[in-house]
């Protein structure tokens, strides 16, 4: 019989072996799926976490890692506050929606001024009150009517994709456009463009604030106070309340963090990568950081590492989709299974195997 | 004599890093009632539940009547006759007490059958108890019968009761008393676990005492002095606190028709309290646990918001302060709960000090934490209480319970507070923890602290109170002087027995 039995103290040594034993149960299983697919799984596996890095098209493929890391990053540090303390904002795709329409509709509306000094500074701006607003929508039903944030964060998502076709269908459609859906492209506007900033790299201002995000949020969680709040309340809400935290502002806070976060990961998407506000902007890059903070252990290093990890089985899932023919669907499971087998083998922190005969105690 | 009902051979069982029993040995004959004494972690759990079938011993025999017992499941400890009460219930709240007890049953009848047993069993035993009210409603005492009625329809032949007085009125332990002394008449013999020895000497036949899990003494419980058996219990001689007789000073801590709605649904809200605690004053809250208690404690941590007046600090309204601004001002407050209330079990007991002390040990400056001083904070905690641990940097849940308790008691008596409010300071703890921990609170008040002691433990409050009022269904008695109050007495400002005149034991 196997047994689980708890840990006294959680083990260190096991946080950070975790995820790595969860990369690797991924890579076996995926393996198994790509067999079943009837591709060689060996060079699946290859094409995807190889091929992108060292392989022959690298120079290509690098670029794009930090492109896709980078608002990855960004809003999975913003969602890792919130999921620490126990506040579950699962709607980032929509705050990450809105943070793009709102900051790309203050750029549009200085069209074709060129004071880049002010324009580009207030569309940040913008782009994080979107994705804040957003998310004050399920903080404050929460706080006020109890009502559960998962749901209305979640269903807040499907609301900003209508919102997101009604804005490139109509207001902010180019009007230069012939009638084709979709905004003025902000890359061929400089004023507001979020280009490369070193050419090669693919890292644009995202990557950046994804950057200072996690030294920001290194800092508040060991040295801040409400970093302190953001750990008791998760670790035991009624300590938590006893040692003098207000639990509603808490999740105003952590929901806010998180909104504006994921906003501006918004912004500087469509400012950059993307361009233009399109029906279909959205690719899911706010349902996948949830992924990204777990696979992280909540940890801004972590997450920084784990976004480049699924950044790379984006772009090696992407390669594998065209060298290999492998199904959009069998990458997407592949990703799934990774936070699976994390959670799986997250039991592990807190709990030791025991084989062999043993009571129940 | 008659052969033993059990007997126990040698058992042992050992888990990773401690021997909770080391060859323990003793047998229990038909009609007794057999003490099991012994101090928290002591083994007296694990001894009950290798014999009801909970655990499985490493080595050692059981016999049950002669013939081998050794019960794989507590369903095969009660086919052969065994049947146990918990220290703490299983029962849902939601439900009535038939479909309680139907559900703890093998096979229960239909549930009017059933209604109508359970009506026989607790006329027969002197255990009033209606089936059909919910558990939700019912006091502790009550529940209390809801397990052992569930336990007597089974109609063992060695009943298990594991602390059962912890959570009655001195009147419902009469009661309970006379059910157990008419079970024995019956030829039922009964395993009695506590540590209140004066319960032992009134109501049991024979002694074990453990004590690290090995058996270090048995006795006549009748013959044999409380002292005697405590300083068997622990091993060495108790130290009873002590201090100077003092007159009290200026009211520091005022309540004034203070009310509380509980914010758990099944909880008891605070109606009109009133208290005034003096300087350098223990005042000592009794009551059967679940009266009010939990909410007391939350209207003076601050966690509970009230009108600004009903609780007063040296004359200043905070009643809508919360627990930092109350900190602040020096009304310091300790749990009952430890592990999850007082302390967030899976964080370093450098971030535990830091949860209360940030505010008057100086621990942040403009948001940003201090660890340095935090670890120094906890490390004089833990040298000034003597809290066993290999340092600051272990997690709380590893500490035993005693260790954390004084701990969380040490972390707020070292803020010198103006007024310390704890909730069941001792519960769970060993002795001399226990001692370490009352005389710490004494110490306190006689430096000019106020004190409110809230406890289930009336030998503790009776001991280090200057005043004594109980909680009773959200309502505070009158405090009258610890000084010469009865046991009576102090069963009546309890609420006496729940439901007495209904209870009418039969011979």
């Amino acid at each position: 019989m196997i047994r689980l039995e708890k840990r006294p103290q959680p083990s260190k040594a096991w946080s950070y072996a975790t995820p790595l034993l969860a990369v690797l149960l991924t890579m076996v299983a995926g393996g198994a799926l790509f067999a079943i697919l009837g591709k060689d799984p060996l060079l699946a596996i290859r094409t995807i976490f190889w091929e992108p890095l060292f392989g022959e098209f690298a120079w290509y493929y690098r670029g794009q890692l930090l492109i896709k890391a980078g608002p990855l990053v960004l809003i999975a540090i913003g969602l890792s506050l919130g999921f620490r303390a126990g506040i579950w904002n699962i709607g980032a795709e929509g705050q990450y929606i809105m943070g793009a329409i709102f900051g790309a509709a203050v750029g549009l509306a200085f069209y074709p001024m060129e004071a880049r000094w002010l324009i580009f500074p207030l569309m940040i701006i913008a782009g994080a009150f979107g994705g804040f607003v957003w998310a004050m929508i399920p903080a404050l039903l929460k706080t006020k009517f109890n009502t559960n944030e998962i749901l209305v964060s979640l269903l807040l998502v499907y609301v900003a994709e209508q919102f997101l076709a009604s804005m490139a269908l109509g207001l902010l459609r180019n009007p230069e456009g012939s009638g084709f859906p979709g905004s003025r492209n902000l890359q061929q506007y400089p004023a507001a463009a979020n280009g490369e900033l070193i050419a090669g790299t693919g890292l644009h201002w995202g990557g950046v604030a994804a950057l200072i995000a996690v030294i920001l949020a290194y800092i508040l969680l060991n040295r801040h106070m409400l970093g302190f709040q953001i750990r008791v309340t998760g670790e035991s809400p009624r300590a938590a309340r006893f040692a003098g935290v207000k639990p509603n502002l808490l999740v105003v806070v952590c929901m806010g963090i998180s909104g504006g976060l994921a906003g501006l990961a918004g912004l500087f998407e469509v400012a950059g990568p993307a361009g233009q506000i399109s029906i279909d902007f959205n690719s899911g890059y706010g349902f996948t950081a949830i992924i990204v903070a777990f696979l992280g252990r909540l940890h801004p290093v972590g997450i920084l590492l784990a976004g480049l990890l699924l950044a790379l089985t984006y772009i090696g899932g992407e390669a594998a989709q065209a060298n290999l023919g492998l199904p959009a669907a069998a990458i997407q499971a592949f990703q799934g299974m990774l936070l699976f087998f994390l959670l799986a083998v997250d039991v592990l922190t807190n709990f030791r195997v025991r084989i062999g005969k043993g009571e129940m105690a | 004599m008659a052969d033993p009902l059990l007997k126990l051979d040698g058992l042992t069982k050992a888990y990773p890093g401690v021997v909770a029993n080391d060859g323990v040995s003793f047998q229990i004959m038909p009609g007794e009632v057999h003490a099991l004494l012994g101090e928290n972690g002591a083994g007296k759990s694990t001894l009950v539940k290798m014999i009801y079938g909970l655990v499985k011993p490493d080595a050692g025999k059981m016999s049950m009547r002669g013939a081998t017992y050794e019960p794989a499941t507590p369903h095969a400890a009660r086919a052969s006759g065994v049947a146990m009460v918990f220290q703490h219930f299983s029962l849902f709240d939601a439900l009535n007490v038939a479909e309680n007890v139907a559900l703890g049953m093998e096979n229960p009848p239909k549930p009017r059958q059933l209604a109508r047993r359970i009506r026989e069993v607790s006329e027969t035993y002197g255990l009033p108890l209606d089936p059909d009210r919910l558990v939700g409603d019912l006091s502790a005492g009550e529940r209390q019968r809801v397990e052992i009625i569930r336990c007597l329809l089974q109609d063992p032949k060695l009943l298990i009761m594991d602390e059962p007085t912890s959570v009655l009125t001195p009147q419902e332990v009469d009661i309970l008393f006379e059910t157990l002394r008419k079970l024995q008449s019956e030829g039922t013999s009964i395993l009695y676990i506590s540590h209140k020895l004066e319960e032992i000497r009134a109501l049991c036949d024979g002694a074990t005492i453990l004590r690290l899990g090995k058996v270090v003494g048995t006795c006549d419980p009748k013959a044999t002095s409380a002292r005697e058996m405590a300083e068997l219990m622990v091993g060495t001689a108790l130290h009873t606190p002590s201090r100077e007789e003092k007159a009290p000073g200026e009211v520091v801590l005022k309540m004034t028709d203070l009310s509380v709605k509980s914010a758990n649904p099944f909880g008891t809200s605070l109606k009109n309290v009133n208290l005034t605690v003096q300087a350098g004053e223990v005042v000592g809250i009794g009551g059967v646990a679940g009266n009010g208690q939990d909410e007391l404690l939350a209207a003076l941590s601050g966690e509970a918001r009230v009108a600004d007046a009903a609780v007063t600090l040296n004359g200043q309204p905070i009643g809508a302060l919360g627990p930092n601004a109350r900190r602040k001002l020096g009304l310091l407050a300790a749990p009952e709960e430890r592990l999850g209330h007082a302390a967030a079990p899976d964080m370093s007991l450098t971030e535990n000090a830091l949860l209360t002390g940030a505010v008057r040990e100086g621990l942040v400056s403009n948001g940003f934490l201090k660890w340095a001083d935090a670890k120094s904070f906890a490390e004089t905690i833990i040298e000034k209480f003597d809290v066993r641990t290999p340092g600051p940097e272990n997690a709380a849940r590893s500490l035993s319970g005693g260790n954390l308790q004084k701990f969380v008691i040490g972390r707020e008596i070292l803020q010198r507070p103006v007024c310390l409010v704890v909730n069941q300071p001792t519960w769970g703890v060993d002795a001399s923890a226990a001692a370490a921990i009352r005389q710490a609170l004494l110490d306190l008040a006689e430096n000019g602290a106020a004190l409110v002691v809230i406890s289930q433990d009336l030998d503790e409050l009776m001991e280090i109170s200057d005043r004594f009022a109980a909680l009773n269904e959200g309502r505070l008695s009158e405090p009258r002087p610890a000084k010469g109050l009865t046991v009576d007495e102090i069963g009546l400002m309890m609420g006496g027995a729940h439901d007495m005149e209904v209870a009418h034991v039969d011979g």
